[in-house]
């Protein structure tokens, strides 16, 4: 379970995130929308440890651990995976080698044995088959030359063989076209369990459609403004998000 | 003796060798030699410039050491020529691919500071091939000043990967020169990791035809170390192709140099030329310092060149982090992936294990 309680944030003294609440429970999906510049892609940041975003009070704890105080690469051992707006291009390492080594890391620092190279190439091909895509996606320097949707999907297959507790998947629809869409959705989709929880930010409805969430939260101006059911992200959808700081 | 070249002359302007004139040299005392690297090759050991019977387990095709006269006017290869006392002489007949050979030279200044001068020659005969590893080791104070002359012929194929990591209070400065006949390729590598001054001048020479040549290296340097890399090719011939990918990484106050001419005659059309310099600056502190020449005479040619000088990238490392992998181990990814195509032609097994390990290592130790 992941538990929020007034958070603030700040990038270099500007005051982004102004006391966020919000929980998580375990097996629930919830989604966060809202408009530009209401601090969403800062939330996935803070809490996924990034540097350069001070946190300037509140908390947050997942399954009873403060992350906050975590390295990030400890918070992704401990459950927590971000699935980014913009994938990084690490020209020069192969996408293999990459998802190799961060999946054996994980396991490491879980106290699970390392998985050899033979063993990852079965597991990692079952998973492209379940999730539609090419074999070649391993042999490609990571992100180097992928296309928008390429990049989601990479995104997605690093979560599925991660096993993530926790994903916050930050505009992962942005730039996506339907069929893609569709293949990240079932990625998502495809890990739900009693076990694992997400939170989705986005600006569209479009994409719970795929993704039904058990919460929306209206994130604005730093805060959360609203939350509600998936009937929610409809009525933004008609509506959108004026009026919502004040309700 | 020929005095050491100063920074007066341009082809030295960023290298000082003041502090290795400085030191006077004795003759070498005998040493005990620590365990040396074994890649289960036919091995050519040097202890303090002079051939080893009793370590090495020579190749076939290694002939007797005979001095031969200097032509040039490069005063380290003059020096050599007035100091050497050994060198390797191979000679692989026409059509024989004479297989893989270590070559490692082991200096001690540890009693003494010593200086050698080995005179190496390397030639290939038409279709001959051979892979040459080279290993540069030692302790203590010591001036290792070898000089490498390589010819090759039509269609010849030299393979010379060469590990440079001499002790730290070593200067090493190589002069490599290749003939490259119609066909012939010489696909080099260097990594630089040793040395508390270090310059490896290469001139590469294509001669006939559709010769080729790879002169790639890395350099890791720490500390006040410095490393230079020195090129000249001089395309002669038309249709020929030469690439280098050289790449720096610098730590502390490390200063890295690259200095890297292509000379393309009238009588070379259709040259090839490409040539790429970057470095990674770990430290503030760190500098290189970067010259590339072009200087064309035919009217047909494919010339690029290009240098960077950066840092490893945050958000590179943050997306390595956020996927678990500890920041150390994601800066070292980073780093072996920028050296990645610097290390494209070694593609002889054993010599790119070495290599690996090698980076690994120097990273550990940091």
């Amino acid at each position: 379970m992941l538990e929020i309680k007034n958070l603030s944030a700040a990038i270099a003294d500007k005051e982004i995130l102004r006391g966020v609440d919000l929980t998580v429970p375990d097996g629930e999906i919830h989604a966060i929308m809202g408009p530009n510049g209401a601090g969403k892609s800062t939330l996935s940041y803070v809490l996924s440890g990034r540097e350069g975003y001070e946190v300037t009070g509140g908390s947050a704890v997942y399954n009873g651990q403060d992350i906050l105080a975590l390295t990030p690469e400890a918070r992704a051992a401990a459950g927590i995976f971000l699935a980014f707006q913009y994938p990084v291009e690490l020209p020069g390492v192969g996408n293999a080698n990459f998802i190799r080594t961060a999946l054996n890391a994980v396991r490491r620092a879980r106290g699970e044995p390392e998985l050899d190279a033979v063993a990852f190439l079965k597991l990692a091909r079952a998973e492209l088959k379940k999730l539609s895509m090419p074999d070649d996606m391993l042999k490609r320097n990571v992100n180097v030359g992928f296309s928008g949707g390429e990049k989601k999907r990479n995104e997605v297959f690093q979560m599925a063989l991660l096993q993530p507790g926790l994903a916050i998947l930050d505009e992962t629809d942005s730039g996506l076209d339907i069929d893609a869409l569709k293949i990240v959705s079932d990625g998502v989709n495809a890990l739900r369990g009693p076990k694992f929880s997400a939170l989705v930010i986005t600006h569209y409805q479009r994409l719970l459609d795929h993704i039904v969430p058990d919460r929306v939260h209206v994130l604005s101006a730093g805060r959360i403004v609203r939350s509600g059911g998936p009937e929610l992200a409809l009525e933004l959808e008609a509506h959108g998000y004026a009026g919502q700081e004040a309700a | 003796m020929t005095a050491l070249p100063s920074r007066k002359l341009e082809a030295w302007r960023y290298t000082d060798l003041r502090a290795l004139a400085a030191i006077s040299f004795a003759e070498p005392a005998p040493v005990t030699v620590p365990a040396l690297p074994d890649l289960g090759l036919p091995k050519i050991v040097f202890v303090n410039g002079m051939y080893s019977v009793s370590l090495s387990t020579p190749p076939e095709f290694l002939q007797k050491f005979a001095q031969v006269a200097e032509a040039s006017d490069l005063p380290l290869a003059l020096i050599n020529a007035e100091q050497a006392r050994d060198g390797v002489t191979l000679s692989v007949p026409d059509g024989v691919d004479a297989g893989a050979v270590l070559l490692i030279s082991y200096a001690s200044g540890i009693k003494n500071p010593v200086a050698l001068h080995p005179r190496h020659r390397i030639t290939l005969g038409r279709d001959a091939k051979l892979t040459l590893i080279e290993i540069a080791m030692g302790e203590g104070i010591y001036w290792h000043n070898p000089v490498v002359d390589i010819a090759l012929h039509d269609s010849a194929v030299l393979a010379h990967y060469r590990l440079q990591n001499e002790g730290e209070e070593a200067f090493h400065l190589a002069t490599l020169r290749a003939k490259i006949a119609a066909n012939a390729a010489y696909e080099s590598f260097s990594l630089v990791l040793g040395a508390k001054l270090s310059r490896a001048e290469f001139h590469a020479t294509l001669m006939g035809p559709k010769a080729s040549t790879h002169l790639n290296a890395a350099q890791l340097l720490r500390g006040h170390q410095l490393g230079d890399f020195t090129s000249i090719v001089a395309h002669d011939a038309p249709d020929c192709g030469s690439r280098q990918t050289v790449k720096s990484v610098l730590d502390g106050h490390a200063r890295g140099v690259f200095q890297g001419r292509i000379e393309v005659a009238r009588a070379a059309q259709k040259t090839d030329g490409y040539q790429m310099n970057q470095a990674l600056l770990l430290s503030p502190d760190a500098e290189m310092d970067i010259k590339p020449e072009l200087e064309i005479f035919a009217d047909d040619v494919k010339c690029s060149h290009g240098a960077t000088i950066g840092a490893l990238d945050p958000e590179q490392i943050f997306y390595l982090r956020s996927r678990g992998i500890p920041e150390d181990q994601a800066r070292s990814m980073l780093i072996r992936a920028f050296l990645s195509e610097a290390l494209e032609p070694v593609t002889h097994a054993l010599a790119r294990e070495m290599f690996e390990t090698a980076i690994e290592t120097w990273w550990a130790q940091k």
